[in-house]
């Protein structure tokens, strides 16, 4: 490996940094992607028809993935404020949240909101004389974005609340002492610092949510492993999808698991 | 003359632990207070209830008219009243100039040049303007410190509190930031210091506190206190502090 050099040799010892880093891991993500195209160049049949055939539900696993994702670091961070607040109702409200959601599989939770959530609301129409809810048809997409984003929003929010916690009292303490009000002493000196710390496991919970995307599969989103199970049904040959379908997922993790690393090395603290 | 600084009666609990026993100080304006005391005595809870960092359980204190009771009269008072700490608790992600002029932005609604300005005038003012663009981490102790001062400073602050300001320094930088707290005393600047530094209270304060077990034992001018005190537990606090 070769290092990256930080240098403060110039005037005002102002920071200046050379860094010319090769990190050795995008080989293995390149090697990943060699044996797809070697595999479809030289094994079209059946290799090229199940990328083709998969092709679409690799956009559908990014797209959920990503929104969710985003929609995670915003609920995440309400819910994990409110695992440190010293109100007892917002601390309490966000610690049944995070322990119930913590405790129950995502596979059933997706299951409740795509099968379960839908006859609830459906029941409130009937009960209520509200057309519109009596009528109301799960959108597939929808509920699984809902469902990934509810469930991972609690993990991330303890990843928050570990974050936040990591930072000294005395940040928070000098912030107030300026008169800063509470939100601009997290929004401009605590979070800025916390999101150093947390960036590795908040890289992971989106490598994590990535994989775990695939079990939305089972409430009607064509994702790559629908789209897999799809192709294997249709033509049996259940050893080349699923090491496609494996390699594929392993070309989206390997990848996001190289860009988390670039990120934290830009955004290491200056010392 | 009123008070800048009327502490009446507070009390203080931590748990079972009652830190400070019905405390009452007057501090006028321009006046330097130094406030010495075992660890444990309550100098640091005094000094921190004054910007209501510490929450305290009884009595009431008033900082320039403005008494402590609201959360937005104690945003109003914290941004009169500046505090330096023993651990400097500068922001690591800032570079120098940063840190002294987010508050400003921030709290005082300063465009970013005028910001800048007043940034750069405040580290000529302690010495470092050349660190301006450098992070804190970079600097040493004794001129982490001084940073500090100088982004309390930024927000004109009426009243500034230190507390132990040099005791996390190396011996060799503890008076570059004395000097610095001497020049601010001779402005005129009300000043409330929590330090065992003899050599600046004798220098710069009119009063010197003793506070022992949550209670203030003696106050009297620096060189009555330290070389002549009357309590017994005075003179005992300082055979162990003046050897």
């Amino acid at each position: 490996m070769v290092s990256s050099i930080n240098e403060n040799n110039s005037k005002n010892g102002e920071k200046k940094v050379h860094s010319f880093y090769f990190d050795r891991w995008w080989l293995l993500l390149f090697g990943v992607i060699a044996i797809i195209v070697l595999l479809v160049i030289f094994k079209p049949d059946p290799f090229r028809r199940i990328i083709i055939f998969v092709y679409d539900g690799i956009g559908v696993t990014i797209f959920t993935t990503v929104v969710s994702f985003v929609l995670v670091l915003i609920f995440g961070l309400v819910a994990g404020l409110g695992r440190i607040s010293k109100n007892i109702i917002l601390n309490g409200m966000a610690t049944i949240y995070v322990e119930l959601v913590r405790g129950i599989p995502l596979l059933v939770q997706l299951m409740f909101w795509y099968f379960a959530f839908p006859s609830v609301i459906q029941e409130v129409g009937n009960a209520f004389g509200i057309s519109s809810f009596a009528t109301y048809r799960a959108n597939p997409f929808l509920m699984a974005i809902l469902g990934l984003t509810f469930c991972y929003s609690a993990y991330m929010s303890e990843v928050y609340r570990a974050g936040i916690q990591s930072i000294s009292k005395g940040q928070m303490e000098a912030a107030r002492s300026l008169g800063m009000n509470y939100f601009q002493s997290m929004r401009f000196v605590i979070l800025p610092q916390a999101i150093r710390v947390i960036l590795p496991p908040v890289g992971n919970e989106f490598i994590t949510l990535l994989k775990d995307s695939s079990l939305i599969s089972v409430v009607a989103v064509a994702d790559i492993t629908r789209r897999g199970r799809e192709f294997m049904a249709a033509n049996f040959i259940p050893i080349q999808t699923w090491v496609m379908v494996a390699l594929l997922y392993l070309v989206l993790t390997l990848f996001s698991a190289r860009i988390v690393n670039w990120i934290e090395r830009k955004t290491k603290l200056e010392r | 003359m009123e008070p800048i600084i009327h502490i009446d009666q507070i009390h203080k609990y931590f748990g079972h632990v009652h830190a400070l026993r019905g405390v009452s100080l007057d501090i006028y304006k321009g006046e330097v207070v130094v406030v010495i005391g075992p660890s444990g005595s309550g100098k640091s809870t005094l000094l921190r209830c004054i910007n209501r960092l510490e929450e305290f359980d009884q009595g009431q204190i008033v900082v320039d008219g403005i008494t402590l009771d609201s959360a937005e009269n104690i945003n109003a008072v914290r941004t009169e009243v500046g505090m330096v700490f023993q651990q400097f608790n500068l922001f690591p992600h800032l570079s120098v100039l940063e840190n002294v002029t987010l508050a400003q932005t921030v709290v005082r609604k300063r465009n970013p040049t005028e910001a800048k300005k007043t940034g750069m005038q405040l580290l000529e003012k302690v010495g470092i303007p050349e660190k301006a663009h450098v992070y804190p981490l970079q600097l040493s102790g004794g001129q982490q410190q001084r940073v500090a001062i100088a982004r309390a400073l930024a927000m004109n602050p009426k009243i500034m509190l230190f507390d132990e300001p040099t005791s996390a320094l190396d011996p060799e930088m503890i008076q570059e930031v004395l000097d610095v707290m001497l020049a601010l005393a001779r402005e005129g600047m009300t000043m409330v210091v929590v330090s065992h530094e003899m050599g600046f209270a004798r220098a710069a304060a009119n009063r010197a506190i003793l506070m022992d077990e949550g209670q203030i034992i003696e106050e009297a001018p620096p060189n009555v206190l330290f070389t002549n005190p009357t309590n017994e537990r005075t003179k005992l606090f300082l055979s162990k502090v003046l050897l």
